[in-house]
């Protein structure tokens, strides 16, 4: 049973106003269950009995079920902050912190990882994702050298490059040996034996100093990135249903998309400030429901989608990610009283008073601050009075 | 009814320029003293009469009206020099540094200006924000010279709380309010200021009113002696200053003095608006308590808004103790007689009810369904004593009101704090009962989150017809089985009536007839006809199912077999429901329990809330009476009693665990541990430790089920749902388990060890927190201190947890309260934004959905074909 045919039968009905999902869910369950023509349009009679009893209600106040619902279950969460979520070798914060961290719309999440996946023709390369893996994650270059050397009598620092790492990293010397010309000046590169120099004058004063300044290189020089994209550190990779995935610890996804054989369409990340950046203010709202969603249901906690979206389009509506709380949705209300119902009180009414601001009673709370039926739901019908002469 | 009631429109917001102060106000204040030695008010000084009164028979000498009735009059005190506002020493701060310090005009040239306008004007005549302008034009107005004057600026600093310091000079209150006067008005704008409502040197004040005394009473204690608000007494300090100041430049005094004096005038007046404001030391009363002045009034938790105007006071409520009555419906809740005797119901009196009414005044205020007050047409309120009934009712004619005592079918509203959804207040029908706590049917402990360890509730009586039309379509408890959350039921069993329900319908479970009837008399239920021959209790049950209900599904005692043997079930598992007939399977928590009874879902879905509240009113009484008490119900150590060999296993499973543990640990020390992928050898060390102590506790769980039998009660209780796990009943029986501290094995306390008991360094099991002992036998001081561990992180967890979440949905509420459903089917917020074009993408309400979804189609297809399959026939 194919989607169209669905399509007309519900189109005859009268129902046109079905979501296209619920047709395919139609379509699905017909062929589930061996459905005939006749027996299709009677279900799709039920269904639409069912979708005019179970529609919202002018006036119902779903904003404020919306948050409940979220908000509800926050008590039940646990405050375990770092969890392993399906990947034990990383940790990502998970529970309570994390949908505050969610709702907070902060720039700088506690755990940011992205899953990136490649496209049909690499997505099953292990050694073609083994190499994105080298080159993708952070290597330093103390991950590369073994016998590292502090010679405090001669001021140098020998090390020696270790090919057997480089090897099961696939890393080429020259990238390594070019990085480290590149950064340091006082460097002699011996085949894979590497020693360094400081800029140490052979003043006895300075002696003190020159140590000082030897533990520095020594700091510096292992720490020295050689290869990986900015923003990421550790990557594992992984085989899951069937194909290689990467999990990242930091994320870029900017950077990452632009790397060719990367699944740009499965790719992701849980950092909703990039990918707003990145690909938008629509895709920042997707990725607020599924952040949101997915936290909640790995708690074991189930909420409608119906009110996370509602949230994620209130943070989302005017085209920037905005915060729920005072620097953002709730501190660009319209009504004086609501702000300063909120938060910040003072500051609330004194700049309405310069500014000349008018509050027109239009909310929840400035009804309920002057005594007054709130427009929603019940409150939210009247009687207009006609006068006949 | 008493007219039109007028609707406020709107709330202007604005400043107050020193001539409405004037205008207003009723008299000058002078004296800082308040009363004379005989206790009578100064004239001119702050309890001046003319400010209004607060002594009930009191006449206000303004405007004539009683003590209580007269809201007050505000006063005014001129200051001997001007003094800046603490609320607007920012604003007056950016002003400053955005103008010009000669000719006032803002820093910005033409094109600016023009550029600017425009954008201020469009987002202003839309009533949106213009906070973010108003910066860009500060950052672009820093200017060195003016571009009309010609004029060199110099850069202006605020020091800390009030003070402006332009270049090494400290500008005074006098020159500040100079220049802000100089700023022409078509300037305004720019600087964030409407022209309509305020003036830029109205921030620095001249004259300030002085609140009437109904805002600042004092309070006599019982001694006699008057105790004044902190308000008067700032008022006092800002007046005696003020007047020293006066006095000291009329004398010619140094300008030093009168600078000190004008300073500390500053220093009175900033404290009176904001005690709290940075920089300043706060005014402290004689006992060493801040004052708390007018910004504290408004703001945070106990502030204004938040505990007065957001939220407010009522009348006809009650508190009391909770505590469970499963006689009782759904919608019921039993009402203590004292109660009913104190909060009324307004009913109008009319030619129909009037005997009715008579009566209830005849019992007077003293008997059950009596009458407080009456209220006659011409709007007295008359209170209802023994001796003045007989008038009273004499009197009674339609158009009277009597406020009756609340009687059995009243409709109250019910709410347990805290109110964390729309299910924590609901409507229920009262039944008036002796003794003195509220009684309420177990089934709708979980929305409420109640218990009866001591929990209280609220109740409120609705005073309107409206509101109780509204509360009994909307808010009654039957309304609010399926949450909106997530569309399933959150109103349902618990506890003993999952275990009452599985005893019933067990499969060994028979009564003869008469005992049947008996348990179905006893439950409220209508009678079946005889059947002549012992009843099963399956057949008991489905007395309560409605006729046309159908139903497949698996209980909660199903054993998840690997493959399901569907209609064969040996456990009785697989519950069939057909023509509402319970043919196979036991009812549990899957069938009407709270949060996940299938049956119960399905009934409310297809059939009425009505429907669903009969089903749990009786089926809850037909689990206590049917089952529960037929065969007595009890649970004790006994029930985790294990045989001795059962317990050899178990010592000796965990002592070879034990032994594994020290393997990897030796492994660990002798660098033979190979590391998992990205986590070093102490943390796979550690990874490895825990899953081989979890495994080890899990097998003795496995040891100690296979002695678990299903005619053991906690072992009943924890299949059927109703209440602990099979996870507690084996750590009763053989070991508790690891205890965690931070999501891992403890590790904390003394240098390289948890305690002085073990060696430094030791990370075995026992050492880090592993409980070897079950409950039952007991734990040893070490374990019982890790425990203790373990258990007081779950406590500060969860003390944390309330605060954090609760903050997180104060905000969600504020930030998404505006939002509602409009008739075009869009969802907007107050100002008309569409938020979402159809609510939910699909204007599905989930709290009417199936689980989140239109229907199930599956079923729909099920039900629709045994429909025609019977209609063939």
């Amino acid at each position: 049973m194919d989607v169209e045919q669905v399509q007309t039968v519900v189109n005859e009905v009268g129902a046109d106003y079905f979501p296209i999902k619920l047709v395919e869910e139609i379509a699905e369950a017909g062929e589930r269950n061996n459905l005939t023509d006749e027996e299709l349009e009677k279900l799709v009679l039920k269904v639409k009995e069912a979708y005019e009893r179970e529609e919202v209600e002018p006036g119902e106040s779903v904003g404020t079920i919306a948050a409940q619902s979220v908000g509800e279950p926050g008590t039940q969460m646990t405050m375990r902050t770092f969890h392993y979520a399906g990947v034990v070798e990383l940790n990502v914060t998970l529970g309570l912190p994390r949908l505050i961290e969610v709702v907070d719309a902060r720039k700088k999440i506690s755990t940011p990882t992205m899953d990136i996946y490649f496209t049909d023709e690499f997505k099953n390369d292990e050694e073609f994702i083994r190499k994105m893996g080298n080159k993708i994650g952070k290597i330093t270059l103390n991950d590369v050298i073994k016998n590292f050397n502090v010679n405090y009598m001669d001021n140098v620092i020998t090390a020696e490059i270790d090919q057997d790492i480089l090897d099961e990293r696939r890393l080429e010397i020259s990238e390594v040996t070019g990085e480290i010309e590149k950064t340091f000046k006082h460097v002699t590169i011996n085949n894979n034996l590497l020693s360094f120099e400081t800029t140490f004058s052979n003043d006895e004063e300075k002696i003190q100093q020159g140590i000082r300044e030897l533990r520095l290189l020594a700091d510096k020089i292992r720490d020295l990135q050689i290869s990986g994209v900015k923003g990421i550190g550790k990557v594992v990779i992984r085989h899951e249903q069937n194909e290689w995935v990467i999990h990242t610890e930091g994320s870029n996804i900017g950077a990452i998309l632009k790397i060719p054989g990367v699944d740009i369409v499965r790719t992701t990340t849980n950092d909703i400030f990039e990918i707003e950046k990145v690909l938008g203010i629509e895709a920042a709202r997707n990725a607020i429901i599924h952040e949101l969603y997915t936290t909640m249901e790995e708690q074991g906690l189930s909420v409608d989608i119906r009110h996370i979206m509602l949230v994620a389009d209130m943070m989302t509506s005017d085209g920037t990610v905005k915060s729920i709380g005072r620097h953002g949705i709730s501190g660009e209300k319209s009504s004086v009283l609501a702000r300063a119902a909120f938060e910040e009180t003072g500051k609330h009414l004194l700049n309405a008073s310069i500014r000349g601001e008018v509050d027109h009673l239009t909310g929840i709370i400035e009804n309920v601050i002057v005594g007054q039926p709130i427009p929603h739901g019940t409150g939210s019908v009247g009687i207009n009075m006609k006068k006949i002469d | 009814m008493k007219g039109i009631i007028k609707k406020v429109s709107e709330i202007d917001f604005g400043l107050m320029s020193p001539e409405t102060i004037r205008k207003m106000s009723v008299t000058k204040i002078v004296t800082p003293d308040t009363y004379d030695e005989d206790g009578y008010p100064i004239e001119a000084g702050l309890m001046d009469p003319r400010l209004g009164v607060i002594d009930p028979g009191l006449k206000c000498r303004t405007c004539g009206s009683k003590g209580g009735d007269c809201q007050g009059h505000f006063g005014h005190i001129n200051f001997a020099r001007p003094v800046i506002h603490v609320g607007f020493a920012d604003t007056i701060h950016k002003i400053l540094r955005s103008t010009c310090r000669k000719c006032g005009r803002v820093l910005l040239n033409e094109t600016e200006k023009l550029e600017y306008h425009d954008r201020l004007q469009s987002r202003i005549d839309a009533g949106e924000d213009i906070s973010r302008i108003l910066k860009q034009i500060h950052l672009s107005a820093k200017k060195e010279k003016c571009p009309y004057c010609e004029e060199e600026q110099e850069e202006i600093k605020i020091d800390k709380p009030i003070s402006l310091v332009e270049g090494n000079y400290k500008l005074t209150a006098s020159e500040v309010r100079e220049r802000l006067e100089t700023i022409p008005e078509e300037d305004y704008i720019y600087i964030g200021i409407n022209p309509k409502v305020a003036r830029p040197e109205w921030m620095v004040l001249t004259v300030l009113p002085v609140p009437p005394v109904t805002v600042r009473p004092s309070i006599t204690l019982e001694t006699g002696e008057r105790s004044e608000d902190d308000l008067t007494h700032k008022l006092v300090d800002i007046l005696r200053i003020n007047q020293r100041l006066k006095e000291n430049m009329e004398a010619g005094a140094p300008q030093l003095i009168v600078e000190d004096l004008w300073e500390l005038l500053q220093y009175h007046v900033t404290t009176y608006f904001d005690n709290e404001a940075s920089g300043v030391p706060p005014a402290r009363h004689r006992s060493g308590r801040p004052l708390k002045t007018l910004a504290q009034r408004l703001k945070g938790k106990e502030g204004r808004f938040r505990s007065n105007l957001a939220g407010k006071r009522v009348n006809f409520s009650a508190r009391t103790v909770i505590s469970p009555d499963p006689t009782l419906s759904i919608n019921e809740v039993g009402v203590p007689e004292m109660i009913a005797k104190e909060v009324t119901v307004p009913i109008a009196v009319t030619e129909w009810n009037i005997d009715k009414m008579k009566e209830y005044i005849n019992n007077g205020p003293d008997v059950h369904p009596g009458a407080n007050y009456i209220i006659r047409p011409d709007g007295r309120k008359i209170r209802v004593y023994d001796e003045t009934k007989e008038t009273v009712i004499e009197n009674l004619e339609p158009g009277y009101i009597v406020e009756r005592h609340i009687i059995d079918g009243d409709i109250v509203l019910f709410n347990r704090q805290p109110s964390l959804h729309r299910m924590s207040m609901m409507a229920h029908e009262v039944r008036v009962l002796p003794y003195k706590t509220f009684r309420l049917n177990l089934c709708v402990c979980p929305p409420y989150n109640a218990d009866f360890d001591g929990d209280e509730m609220n109740m409120h009586v609705f005073q309107t017809p409206e509101a109780r039309a509204e509360a009994n379509d909307i808010m009654k408890v039957q309304e609010h089985i399926l949450s909106p959350r997530y569309g399933g039921p959150i109103i349902g069993a618990i506890h003993d009536h999952i275990t009452g329900a599985y005893l019933l319908t067990h499969k060994d479970t028979v009564f003869e007839e008469d005992k049947a009837f008996q348990i179905i008399k006893r439950s409220k239920m209508e009678l079946p006809e005889a059947k002549g021959r012992p009843w099963t209790g399956k057949e008991i049950f489905s007395l309560l199912l409605p006729d046309k209900l159908n139903l497949v599904y698996k209980a909660e005692i199903c054993r998840k077999c690997e493959e399901c043997k569907q209609r064969d079930c040996e456990y009785d598992a697989y519950v069939v429901i057909s023509n509402g007939e319970l043919l196979q399977g036991v009812v549990d928590d899957k069938g009407y329990g709270s949060g996940s009874g299938k049956i119960l879902d399905a009934i409310v879905k297809q059939f009425s809330p009505s429907d669903a509240r009969y089903f749990l009113d009786h089926g809850t009484k037909l689990a206590v009476f049917g089952g529960v008490m037929q065969r007595g119900f009890t649970t004790g150590t006994a029930d985790e009693e294990i045989p001795k060999e059962a317990e050899d296993r178990i010592a000796e499973l965990l002592e070879r665990s034990d032994r594994r543990v020290e393997q990897l640990i030796e492994a660990y020390e002798n660098n033979e541990l190979e590391a998992l992928p990205g986590r070093s050898l102490r943390e796979t060390l550690e990874m490895k430790i825990m899953q081989v102590l979890g495994e080890a506790r899990d097998n003795t769980g496995v040891i100690a089920e296979h002695y678990f039998t299903t005619n053991n009660s906690a072992v009943i209780m924890a299949l059927t749902g109703a209440r602990g796990s099979m996870l507690n009943l084996t750590q009763i029986a053989t070991c508790v388990g690891q205890q965690a501290v931070r999501g891992g094995r403890i590790n904390r306390g003394y240098i390289d060890r948890t305690l002085p008991h073990f060696h430094k360094g030791d990370v075995g099991s026992k050492a880090s927190g592993f409980v070897h002992s079950s409950y039952k036998k007991g734990l040893d001081p070490l374990e019982f201190f890790f425990h203790a561990m373990g258990g007081r992180e779950g406590l500060v967890d969860t003390a944390i947890r309330t605060a954090q979440s609760g903050y997180m949905q104060r905000r969600l509420v504020n930030a998404l309260h505006d939002l509602s459903v409009h008739e075009d089917g869009t969802v907007r917020d107050n100002k008309g934004t569409i938020i979402q074009f159809k609510y939910g993408e699909d204007g599905i309400n989930p709290a009417k959905s199936d689980y989140g979804a239109v229907a199930n189609l599956d079923r729909l297809i099920e039900e629709m074909r045994l429909e025609d399959s019977r209609a063939s026939k």
